[in-house]
């Protein structure tokens, strides 16, 4: 078997993050109740959390933690309330003839051909390993370190900009999520 | 020896495929958002694969901006949504057909 | 020389291009003068030309303008050809073409578009030049255009008149006709020779096959007969008489209307390939001048008369051109427009004295009333009637002995058509001048006037050349004659040379008799009486029923087929057609809009399914 060439503790970790995300996502895509889709999508995040960790990225699995799974969900379960949806939906009848059949045929296609891209190309040899080619990753300085200092010098002007996106995105979301009746109230005032 | 990064690959692969199935048979609007987010979180994982395999910490700064660019595109979406099925009472985006034609 | 002859081309433009400019500003006289003096300075340079070329050596000379054409092996320059017949033409086109100026400076006196006439009229005495002295087919043709449209211009002067406006379409499109036999000719002409100068034509025209050199002399009859008035071509003659007397004098008597016969003559080595071609021109020369004299006998209006005598007497040259005797027929063309052109000026004085009237039931004693006009017009009509010892008498002749030495038929017609002439020209003779006085509604009771000197001074010229002209070709001068100076053009010698002289005495005779027969018809029918039915056939007075058959024939069938073209095709299926595609790109624009149904999902989908064909072709392409 192949699976003895690797180590025990590795792959009990790829098999953790693997069934985690697979089962979440199956339950996002299954679920009726979109809050029960809600805590699916937390359990995928954790389980790429733990993929992430696997992979010596800690201060990312730590940012998908906080970020994603702490922030993101929380704001769509909280939109999910605002917008009284937290009912079933009736996801029994498909109104496009067709829709699921195709959908199914051109994602298993394209997924497939995908992995076989990669099989045929070199980069999935597998023959750098954390311990050789991943020696700068696993056993230098620590991970936050090296993130801190490619992103504050070579990549500054990218992270400036990702600063300025977030804050068009604040504005933009008050601005698309305001209430047309303030702004007849306020002119009623001044006269 | 760890484990092979092409089983990673795999891995978010098929995260990505169930996160397109969703996203083309779902008809809520927020339940097309998370499975946005399934394929966010393939590709993530992807980065940060080739990251460890090819020594560069450039996958994780990816990532890194990634997820920042998520965050805001939610907040912008959510934001949309809102609006829009601020007074139906269906959140199906089936009922949004007004670029027919 | 070479300057010469420019200058003598120039001229008229000159004038033209003054006038044009200034016109509007200048007084009557003064656009007179310029235009008159143009075309008289024109003539005096041609006469010096004439006399250069006569001392000289060379009997042709080349005067290269401009390299106007070439392209591929189509060179055609802007040259001028001055060799005998070119300046004999030139000679009387400008000479005649001076008078008629002179003429019309009192005849168009007080008309509100007097400087347009003058415009007219000198552009047209350069596009005639033009076509004279071209040395090529293709600048003959440019002149042959230009006096087509300025013949246009001047039938339609007076373009308010309904019927003078369709005179001038009239005109135009049965020149247009011809003009495709022109083209045609060319076209056959360059295909086989590469060539279109006339040297090069002439040089070359052995390569010529005897049918194509048939079908290039019936195209060129068919260029003569647009522009000459001949059969089947000459129903816009008459109708042409709608322009003002000295157009009728100038264009469709003594210039114009002898372009087809230029061109025929001149293209005489071509036509010296098909004796077939030859015979077909003779046959239509000789039937136009019986026909169109038969219909000349029961005319009413003064011009018309003249109008068909005009197309009769050129058949007559079209007839001598058809027999080979091409110095007959530039001697008739020459005599023909000294006295035709004294005529239609004389009845322009009559019309002009009578204040615009022009039916011949309304004239008659004019004898005393117009002592300069009368014995002009007196020589002119014994010119034409062929009573010797005027210069009809020996030019008619000529013409007559050469179809005698060829074809006795032709001879015969030729002969009744004399006799038709004599009596004719008689009958106007006496209806207009002698018997009883019926104008008097015309003048409202006042004698008429002779016309001023600046109208009746080129009468008196033209009858005197009209007296003298025979001298030009008498039978028994071979050296100092025109077929003496013309025979180095024509490399063919006439056939009445070859008749002994008491054959051509006895032709003489035989010719004198006939005009004294239809003289003295004429004179006893006429004399006292302004019209009689006998004499004037229905038939004959509407061109034998010409103008209706073409009607019936060509002009209503075109008529419908234009109004079904209008009503069905241009509708149905032209618009229809257009509008289909129309219809066609709209109805496949809103299928194809079906496809934007507004489901996101739908959009998604097709996504999808684009990118897993990608990745299908990938595969494959590492497969």
């Amino acid at each position: 078997m192949v699976a003895m060439t690797y180590s025990i503790p590795s792959m009990l970790v790829f098999l953790t993050s693997a069934i985690l995300v697979v089962v979440g996502a199956i339950g996002v895509i299954s679920f009726r109740n979109p809050v029960h889709s809600a805590l699916s999508l937390i359990v995928t995040l954790f389980g790429v959390a733990v993929a992430f960790i696997a992979q010596s990225a800690d201060f990312l699995a730590a940012m998908q933690i906080i970020v994603y799974a702490g922030a993101i969900v929380v704001l769509i379960i909280f939109v999910i309330m605002f917008l009284g949806v937290d009912r079933k939906e009736d996801t029994s009848v498909e109104p496009f003839v067709g829709q699921r059949p195709f959908a199914l045929a051109g994602v298993t296609i394209t997924i497939a051909g995908i992995i076989y891209l990669m099989a045929s190309s070199h980069f999935t040899t597998g023959a750098m390993s954390v311990s050789s080619g991943g020696a700068q990753l696993a056993t230098g300085q620590a991970n936050v370190h090296q993130l801190g200092t490619s992103i504050f010098t070579t990549y500054l002007f990218s992270f400036e900009a990702t600063a300025a996106l977030l804050m068009i995105a604040v504005i933009g979301a008050v601005v698309l999520a305001r209430r047309e009746n303030a702004q007849v109230a306020t002119e009623g005032d001044v006269e | 020896m760890n484990v092979p990064a092409s089983w990673y690959l795999i891995l978010a692969a098929v995260l990505f495929g169930i996160g397109l199935f969703g996203l083309l048979t779902r008809r809520s609007a927020l339940t097309m958002f998370m499975c946005l987010e399934l394929l966010l979180n393939a590709v993530n994982l992807t980065f940060v694969t080739f990251a460890r395999t090819l020594s560069d910490i450039g996958g994780q700064v990816n990532v890194f901006f990634v997820m920042v660019v998520a965050a805001a595109e939610v907040t912008v979406g959510l934001g949309i949504v809102v609006t829009i099925f601020r007074n139906r009472s269906s959140t199906s985006v089936d009922g949004l057909t007004e670029l027919q034609g | 020389m070479a300057h010469l002859a420019t200058l003598l081309l120039i001229l008229p433009l000159v004038g033209f291009i003054a006038i044009l400019i200034n016109g509007t500003s200048w007084n009557e006289k003064v656009i007179g003068y310029v235009a008159t003096g143009a075309v008289s300075l024109s003539f005096v340079a041609s006469v010096i030309v004439f006399f250069q070329l006569t001392s000289s050596n060379s009997r042709e000379v080349t005067v290269n303008l401009f390299s106007w054409i070439s392209v591929g092996s189509l060179k055609v320059p802007a040259a001028l050809l001055v060799d005998p017949l070119s300046i004999t033409m030139c000679l009387f086109v400008t000479g005649i073409s001076a008078l008629i100026h002179l003429y019309s400076t009192a005849y168009m006196h007080g008309e509100k578009d007097y400087r347009k006439f003058f415009l007219y009229l000198n552009l047209f005495v350069f596009s005639m030049l033009v076509l004279v002295l071209a040395n090529n087919l293709v600048l003959t043709f440019v002149g042959w255009e230009g006096v087509g449209v300025c013949s246009y211009w001047l039938v339609s002067f007076y373009f308010d008149r309904e019927t003078a406006a369709s005179a001038g379409k009239k005109a135009f499109i049965y020149n247009r006709v011809g003009d495709l036999g022109l083209l045609i000719a060319m076209f056959l002409i360059f295909s086989h020779e590469h060539t279109l100068t006339y040297v090069g034509v002439f040089m070359g025209a052995n390569v010529l096959s005897p049918t194509i050199a048939l079908l290039i002399v019936l195209a060129l009859l068919l260029a003569a007969a647009g522009k000459s008035a001949q059969i089947p071509l000459f129903n816009w003659l008459p109708d042409a008489m709608e322009g003002p007397t000295p157009v009728s004098a100038l264009i469709h008597a003594a210039t114009m209307v002898t372009a087809g016969v230029y061109l025929l003559v001149r293209m005489s080595p071509v036509l010296a390939l098909s004796t077939t071609g030859r015979d077909v021109i003779a046959v239509i020369g000789g039937l136009t001048a019986f026909s169109a004299a038969t219909i000349a006998t029961s005319q009413k209006d003064i011009k018309k008369v003249l109008a068909f005598s005009t197309v009769s007497q050129i058949g007559y040259m079209v007839l001598a051109v058809g027999v080979g005797a091409y110095s007959a027929a530039i001697f008739l063309m020459i005599s023909h427009a000294f006295f035709k052109a004294l005529l239609f000026l004389g009845s322009g004085s009559v019309i002009h004295a009578l204040n615009g009237e022009q039916e011949l039931r309304r004239m008659g004693g004019l004898q005393k009333y117009l002592p300069l006009t009368f014995p002009t017009f007196l020589i002119g009509w014994l010119t034409i009637s062929g009573i010797p010892p005027f210069a009809g008498f020996w030019s008619k002749g000529d013409v007559l002995n050469s179809v005698y030495s060829h074809n006795k038929l032709l001879w015969v017609l030729g002969l009744g058509t004399a006799v038709l002439t004599a009596y004719y020209m008689t009958r106007l003779f006496v209806l207009t001048f002698r018997g009883s006085e019926r104008f008097r509604e015309a003048t409202n009771g006042l004698d008429p006037h002779e016309s001023p000197w600046v109208m009746t001074m080129p009468l008196v010229v033209l009858a005197g050349l009209s007296v003298l002209g025979g001298i030009i070709n008498l039978p028994w001068i071979h050296q100092g004659s025109l077929a003496g100076f013309l025979s180095s053009t024509f490399g063919y010698v006439a056939p009445s040379a070859a008749l002994s002289s008491v054959t051509q005495w006895g032709l003489g005779l035989v010719d004198f008799v006939a005009a004294l027969l239809g003289l003295v018809a004429a004179f006893s029918i006429w004399k006292d009486k302004s019209s009689d039915s006998r004499f004037e056939k229905e038939f004959l007075e509407k061109v034998w029923h010409w103008d209706s058959a073409y009607d019936t024939v060509i002009g209503r069938p075109l008529t419908r087929s234009a109004q079904f073209a209008g009503s069905f095709i241009e509708p149905k299926i032209i618009d229809g057609a257009v509008n289909g595609v129309g219809r066609v790109v709209k109805n496949s624009g809103e299928g194809a809009s079906k496809i934007q149904s507004g489901f996101l999902r739908h959009y998604a989908l097709a996504m999808i399914l684009s990118i897993s064909v990608i990745v299908i072709y990938l595969v494959s392409r590492v497969g």
